[in-house]
């Protein structure tokens, strides 16, 4: 296993520039990540990095070899990449060993053995080897796909969006099983996804892909409690974003005065907390503020609240759990738990819609709102 | 070449991913220029003739006869085979006629007896059947099926909900029909009809057998008495201008769906009408029409099979031996004409699938022209071409197989085109990561993958090139004899039971043919997706 560096690539279709100057480094047997809208360029950079694109410019390396820079182009079958696609492209005319064994030598091929071991590598019974790819569900031919990728030792493993195509149960198992095998392989891999707790649970690292560049490469914690801007902070997850002051390390805003996670900023800033740092109480305490329920999205394990609050009129979204959602109109007392992060803030709010390029909306989104009053 | 391929290399990389390779992209520009070369050079040779000579040349009593028969033919033919193509379809998709499933595979079997050979039988049963009504009633047999499947296929296809509305909303079961139902078959009926009317264009076999005179026989006839000249190639220009028109007109009426897929498909459940007493004239309208389309055919040529071949004035006395070799002419020249159209539109179905660009579909489209070239004008050009340049081809069965590969190319790319269309990149990308080049591909990937596609392809030119009579006729090696040029041969002298064995075997061959495409490789391309 190899590390991967790829150094200022950028690639145009057609006079629209798709990627513009990514930097990334992923250490040997790490999984990296790589989280973006639709349409961000997540699947062009995979196709760079596995050769089936040519970049324009920018270099590659993998290992230390450099496999794609200027003038220089090595083929795909030349890179020792290991490729699993979102539909897992199974070769329908081959049984699941012959798919497993493909690209080994043709003496490896003919050792039962090895496609067998390597099926169960991936969680999958050795059974499984005579049967025909269609018999298999869309996780098995997914797992199918990852062991025929690790087969001839890649150097590196590109996963393009390898669970999107599954239902949701199905997903958090295929995720789990794909996370142990690559584990166990000891393979640097690369994973691109437009799911955000696909991203933040699977990878060591998370690099946000934005308008043809890494926004943010940082762990999942870092990224999800320390995004470097509002709109990251938005795409990430939940966030309540609210105008405030910073000075000598506080925020003041209409959530009161919240200790910054990364002192420094100072003036006008746009405080970003998280719905679940935010404590929903009944009665006063001190540094909580005033607020009432407006509206409540219930969804069984918790539930979404929006509070209006008193000093702002943009409401906030409060996370409860699910016993204890309160009715529409509920009086409660809002306090703000850690530290916050505060943005620099030129324009005024109401200014700054925050759109990522073609981006979803954050997942767990309320689905509908109870009727207020 | 490499320049042009160059340039199909810089566009495709302009608005799409990726660009051709030249060698590959150098390969489908050969294919696509082949088939140009024919008409080019006849182009070439008619540019010869002065423009007064030219006016002169066309405009003459010799001409107007070919075109009123020509296009009188068409118009009648059109109209016979628009009636009984669309009336069977109707019968056998929309009506509880008994046993229309068995009706609606005997619809379609007359495609597989060539036209001469129906023309031999019934010209063999009455002297009678000569000129315009012989021609009209063989032309109706043999392309009637061309609107048949066409018109079935858009009556399967048909939303039952749209004439449930129509019913809803007042109209009568007859209303209904016009106003709804034969809107949407009129792009399926006028393609049909423009296939009909190309196919009518280029037979030669038939008409010349009938003593019917169209342009393709009075090419033939100028080229025996030596005739051949720029006049001839002024005569041909026009001939492959009128096909043009109907190749266009046909793919602007029918838009990307041009070819008709036999028996593919599921039925749907539309709700069928009930026929009632008239089901018995349905039934023996259908009975007449197989038994003029096969039961002719296959009878007569049983018939003279039983006379003795002595009895049939007949110059040479078929043996066994005659038989044979003949047999193999045709089986080896179908092998080989169905390998090279194969072979040439591999590459091409290759490109124009993976690497779609203005430039690969103008490839496509060339290809696509061969059928608006009739066999004889293929011939007589490369007749022309080789005797002027190449003289050592002259003759030679490399010419032959060369003007089989681009008359049928275009049968070969619709079934190649097809096979790779059904492979996702994604399987070949997957290949190439794994380590594989790409010959290792094109062997481990597409060869299994588009196997029964391209099979289906080879069988499908195999059957045209065993049957084909005009090429053969004019660029034969001096002794080769096939099935078809022996039946020619014999029916001209009118030794009709000297042609019955050659007859019978063709019939067979195209028979069994036909059978394979339908259920074995039909099933296994089919199978093959999901």
């Amino acid at each position: 296993m190899a590390e991967l560096r790829i150094a200022a690539l950028t690639k145009a279709f057609g006079g629209t520039p798709i990627l513009r100057g990514v930097e990334l480094v992923v250490s040997s047997g790490s999984l990296v990540a790589i989280l973006g809208a639709s349409g961000s360029g997540k699947t062009t950079l995979l196709r760079l990095l596995s050769g089936f694109e040519r970049a324009d410019s920018g270099t590659i390396e993998i290992g230390g070899q450099l496999v794609s820079g200027p003038s220089l182009h090595i083929p795909p079958e030349r890179r020792r990449i290991g490729y699993v696609a979102q539909e897992g492209s199974l070769f329908p005319h081959l049984t699941v060993g012959d798919n497993v064994v493909f690209g080994l030598s043709r003496a490896e091929r003919r050792n039962r053995v090895r496609a067998e071991a390597l099926l169960e590598s991936v969680g999958l019974p050795a059974s499984y080897a005579v049967r025909a790819p269609q018999e298999l569900s869309g996780g098995e031919q997914q797992r199918v796909a990852l062991a025929r990728a690790l087969a001839p030792a890649p150097k590196l493993v590109l996963l393009d969006e390898p669970f999107s195509a599954l239902d949701a149960a199905l997903r958090l198992e295929t995720r789990q099983a794909v996370a142990a095998a690559l584990a166990s392989a000891g393979a640097t891999a690369l994973l691109v996804t437009h799911d955000q707790s696909e991203a933040l649970s699977m990878g060591m690292e998370v690099a946000v892909l934005r308008n043809g560049v890494l926004a943010q490469v940082a762990p999942p914690e870092e990224l999800y409690r320390r995004p470097v801007d509002a709109a990251l902070a938005q795409f990430v997850g939940e966030a309540v974003l609210l105008p405030g002051v910073a000075s000598a390390g506080f925020a003041a805003c209409a959530l009161g005065r919240l200790a910054l996670a990364r002192p420094g900023a100072e003036g006008p800033v746009e405080v970003m907390v998280r719905p679940e740092q935010i404590r929903f109480e009944p009665v006063a305490r001190i540094g909580a503020v005033k607020a009432k329920v407006l509206a409540v999205a219930y969804f069984g394990h918790d539930a979404s609240v929006e509070m209006s609050l008193e000093a702002e009129t943009t409401p906030a979204t409060v996370r409860v759990a699910g016993h204890m959602a309160p009715p529409p109109g509920t009086e409660a007392w809002l306090s703000v738990e850690g530290v916050v992060m505060a943005y620099p803030r030129s324009a005024p709010l109401a200014e700054l819609p925050l759109p990522l390029a073609g981006g979803k909306p954050p997942a767990n989104k309320p689905r509908a709102f109870t009727a207020s009053n | 070449m490499t320049l042009a391929a160059s340039a199909i290399g810089k566009n495709a990389a302009a608005s799409g991913p990726r660009a051709a390779p030249v060698p590959l992209a150098a390969a489908a520009i050969f294919a696509s220029a082949l088939v140009l070369l024919p008409i080019g050079f006849t182009i070439v040779q008619a540019a010869g003739v002065s423009a007064g000579d030219a006016v002169d040349l066309l405009v003459r009593p010799l001409v107007g006869r070919l075109l009123f028969n020509t296009v009188g033919l068409i118009l009648a033919a059109s109209a016979t085979c628009a009636l009984i193509g669309a009336a069977a379809a109707w019968f056998v998709e929309r009506t509880d006629l008994p046993g229309r499933k068995v009706w609606g595979v005997l619809a379609v079997a007359p495609l597989a007896v060539p036209p001469f050979i129906s023309s031999y039988a019934w010209v063999s049963l009455s002297n009678g059947l000569q000129d315009f009504a012989g021609a009209l009633l063989v032309i109706t047999c043999a392309y009637y099926p061309l609107v048949y499947l066409p018109v079935a296929a858009a009556l399967r296809g048909l939303d039952p909900a749209l004439e449930e509305t129509a019913r809803s909303l007042g109209q009568t079961s007859w209303g209904c029909f016009f106003r709804v139902v034969l809107p949407q078959l009129r792009p399926a009926l006028y393609g049909g009809v423009l296939l009909v009317a190309l196919d009518t264009l280029t037979e030669f076999g038939a008409f010349s057998l009938l003593r019917f005179r169209t342009f393709t026989t009075q090419l033939y006839a100028q080229y025996r008495t030596g005739l051949d000249g720029p006049e001839s190639s002024l005569l041909a220009l026009v001939l492959v201008a009128l096909c043009v028109a109907c190749l266009i007109g046909e793919l602007k009426v029918r838009g990307g769906g041009r070819y008709a897929r036999i028996g593919a498909g599921t039925r749907r459940n539309t709700r069928l009408a009930p026929l009632g007493w008239t089901r018995w004239p349905a039934l023996a309208g259908f009975a007449a029409l197989i038994l003029a389309t096969l039961g002719m055919p296959l009878g007569m040529v049983g018939y003279w099979l039983l006379q003795h071949a002595s009895a049939a004035t007949s110059p040479v006395a078929p043996s066994l031996p005659l038989v044979l070799a003949a047999t193999l002419a045709s089986v080896g020249y179908g092998l080989a004409g169905a390998a090279a159209a194969v072979l040439l539109a591999a590459p091409l179905g290759y490109v124009t699938t993976r690497y779609p660009s203005r430039w690969t579909v103008l490839l496509e489209r060339t290809a696509y022209l061969a059928q608006g070239v009739p066999g004889i004008v293929v011939a007589l050009a490369l007749i022309s071409l080789t005797v002027q340049l190449i003289r050592p081809l002259y003759q030679s069965a490399i010419l032959l197989v060369f003007a089989y590969a681009i008359l049928f190319l275009p049968f070969a790319l619709v079934s190649v085109r097809a096979a790779m269309a059904q492979v996702p990149r994604g399987l070949e990308e997957a290949a190439r990561s794994l380590g594989l080049g790409w010959f290792a591909v094109a062997r481990r990937v597409l060869a299994p993958l588009t196997g029964p596609g391209l099979g289906a392809g080879a069988t499908i030119v195999f059957v045209f090139v065993a049957t084909e009579l005009t090429s053969t006729l004019l660029l034969a090696p001096i002794g080769t004899r096939t099935l078809a040029t022996e039946v020619w041969a014999n029916t001209s002298t009118l030794a009709f039971a000297a042609a019955a064995p050659f007859a019978a075997v063709m019939l067979v061959i195209s028979l069994l043919s036909t059978w394979l495409l339908a259920n074995r490789l039909g099933a296994v391309a089919f199978a093959g997706r999901d």
